[in-house]
């Protein structure tokens, strides 16, 4: 049987070289890069050389990169971190109702802690309006916290525009770029960030290690604390072999970027016009054209998600869903809800997030396996007409 | 997640399919909550001679809806009304425990079946 990857927002293979290297500095270089021997400072020199990397894949200058447990971490100390250091300032944090968990549930334990959030809500494509961040902003407000791209349906912020409005209100930005680095053009420069997560293993790094870019001058206090690693920033020992992976995926994915993006966007655009061509009353979530390169999400009416899933697993193609049974409670997901959705059209959403090993035949797999599975489940569905 | 047995009633669902002049239909869930199930019967001299099912609804929804039409075709309006939910789920070999509250609904849709049933007839009494 073909099998077929289609949960790269998930996760991602980590690349054969990236492994490789990885696999060297556990085995051979093991040093604690704190340690003043040879073989700390070999470690030390690695993490260097992967923190330049990461770096220059974002436009970002190498002491502006915190190496942290992965893309949850990074998010929680953003916004920790600045919203306790800038709590003499005020209290009030801004952002979007389809941020990740990592954000969402963050601003929520900062409320028990004497912090507001305004959460804005977005158009039916997804989209935060920049006009709303204006008006959302208070003398109290200290961050606006926006992601660059949805993790669900794939729609890009105008993070740009709504980094320069705080700044002109003297408010912090920070941006949730886990879904985007390595797999779109980011720059922190350009964007104008003063913070911005990303995490390895979404762009063919390992788990466990990701990064939160601090501009400096970044009003922000640590939230873990221990020794003096990462000058101060972050406590506990350097995950080296993570690091040195994730600076081998950085050095990697900006080589081969525009490829990538060109290659994704290309079986994205196969598959959303292979679906609606193949699939009565479906409907793509988030938006048409600003949109992750690799994300594709489509609504598909009478049938549920999870059922979708298992039939799709069967048949080799790996994918996910927003409906309840997947989303682990009983509501479908946050952000098909926020972009208008009703119950039972989230809960039939699909979501294929394609990678760089997917290939126009996985493609032309999906598009004549899928039609046969909705046929199938709509014949035994109760709301099919 | 699932059983073996809750995989094959999900691949290859029994009973699939709506009774034209059915004796007593039932339907319960909602939409909002993500599973619909619809139960048709033909009721011969108190015994449920054909039963078929239409689901929306994640994999256990569909396997509890196969699972409850083998279980009672061919059984008295009694006995099938004895069978409950939790026999369902058991008779698959188990479901996970989230779906134990929201995917479980199967009997209570044969339920509502007979129970239509009964009124009609009823009425014709009347």
């Amino acid at each position: 049987m073909r099998h077929v990857y289609l949960d790269n927002a998930a996760t991602t293979p980590v690349h054969p070289e990236v492994a490789e290297i990885m696999q060297t500095y556990m085995l051979e270089h093991f040093g604690n890069p704190s340690s003043i021997h040879a073989y700390g400072r070999q470690a030390r020199q690695a993490m260097e050389t992967a923190r330049e990397h990461v770096a220059r894949l974002i436009g970002a200058d190498p002491a502006e990169i915190v190496f942290t447990s992965g893309g949850t971490e990074a998010d929680n100390y953003a916004l920790k971190g600045t919203a306790w250091a800038n709590r003499d300032k005020g209290n009030h944090l801004i952002t979007s109702q389809i941020e990740h968990h990592a954000i969402l549930h963050t601003c929520e334990y900062l409320e028990e802690d004497g912090f507001t959030t305004t959460y804005l809500p977005v158009d039916q494509d997804g989209t935060v309006d920049p006009a709303a961040v204006e008006a959302a902003i208070k003398p109290s407000t200290v961050l606006v916290s926006v992601m660059l791209g949805n993790n669900e349906i794939g729609t890009i912020q105008p993070i740009k525009e709504i980094a320069a409005i705080a700044h002109r209100h003297g408010v912090l930005c920070h941006t949730d770029a886990v879904q985007a680095v390595g797999n779109y053009p980011v720059d922190v420069g350009d964007l104008g960030v003063d913070l911005l997560s990303l995490s390895g293993h979404k762009f063919y790094g390992p788990k466990g290690i990701g990064v939160l870019y601090i501009k400096k001058g970044t009003r922000i206090i640590p939230v873990q604390h221990g020794g003096g690693h990462e000058r101060g920033r972050r406590a506990g020992t350097e995950n080296i072999p993570g690091i040195v992976g994730i600076g081998k995926a950085a050095e990697i994915a900006r080589a081969e970027l525009s490829e990538r993006v060109a290659h994704l966007t290309t079986l994205r655009n196969k598959l959303i016009d292979g679906i609606r061509a193949k699939i009565e009353h479906v409907r793509l979530n988030g938006h048409p054209e600003q949109r992750l390169p690799g994300n594709v999400n489509v609504s598909i009416e009478y049938v549920e998600g999870e059922s979708l899933l298992l039939n799709l697993d069967m048949k080799g193609i790996a994918a996910s869903s927003g409906s309840a049974c997947t989303s682990g409670s009983l509501d479908p997901s946050h952000v098909l809800l926020a972009i208008g959705l009703p119950h039972e059209i989230a809960h039939g959403s699909l979501r294929l997030t394609l990678g760089h090993e997917n290939t126009a035949e996985d493609i032309d797999y999906v598009l004549e396996v899928l039609p046969e599975i909705v046929g199938r489940l709509r014949a035994m569905s109760p709301l099919a007409r | 997640m699932y059983t073996e047995k809750v995989m094959d009633h999900f691949s290859n669902p029994r009973n699939v399919g709506e009774i034209t002049d059915a004796d007593g239909v039932g339907q319960v869930g909602n939409p909002v909550c993500g599973d619909i199930m619809k139960i048709s019967i033909t009721v011969d001299d108190n015994r449920i001679t054909d039963i078929k099912f239409k689901t929306f609804g994640c994999g256990a929804a569909i396997a509890t809806s196969s699972m409850v039409t083998e279980m009672v075709k061919g059984k008295t309006l009694e006995e099938a009304l004895a069978v409950t939910n939790r026999h369902v789920a058991d008779a698959l070999g188990g479901l996970p425990p989230a779906k134990l509250h929201c995917s479980n609904l199967a009997a209570d849709a044969l339920h509502a079946a007979i129970e239509d049933y009964r009124n009609k007839q009823s009425e014709k009494a009347d």
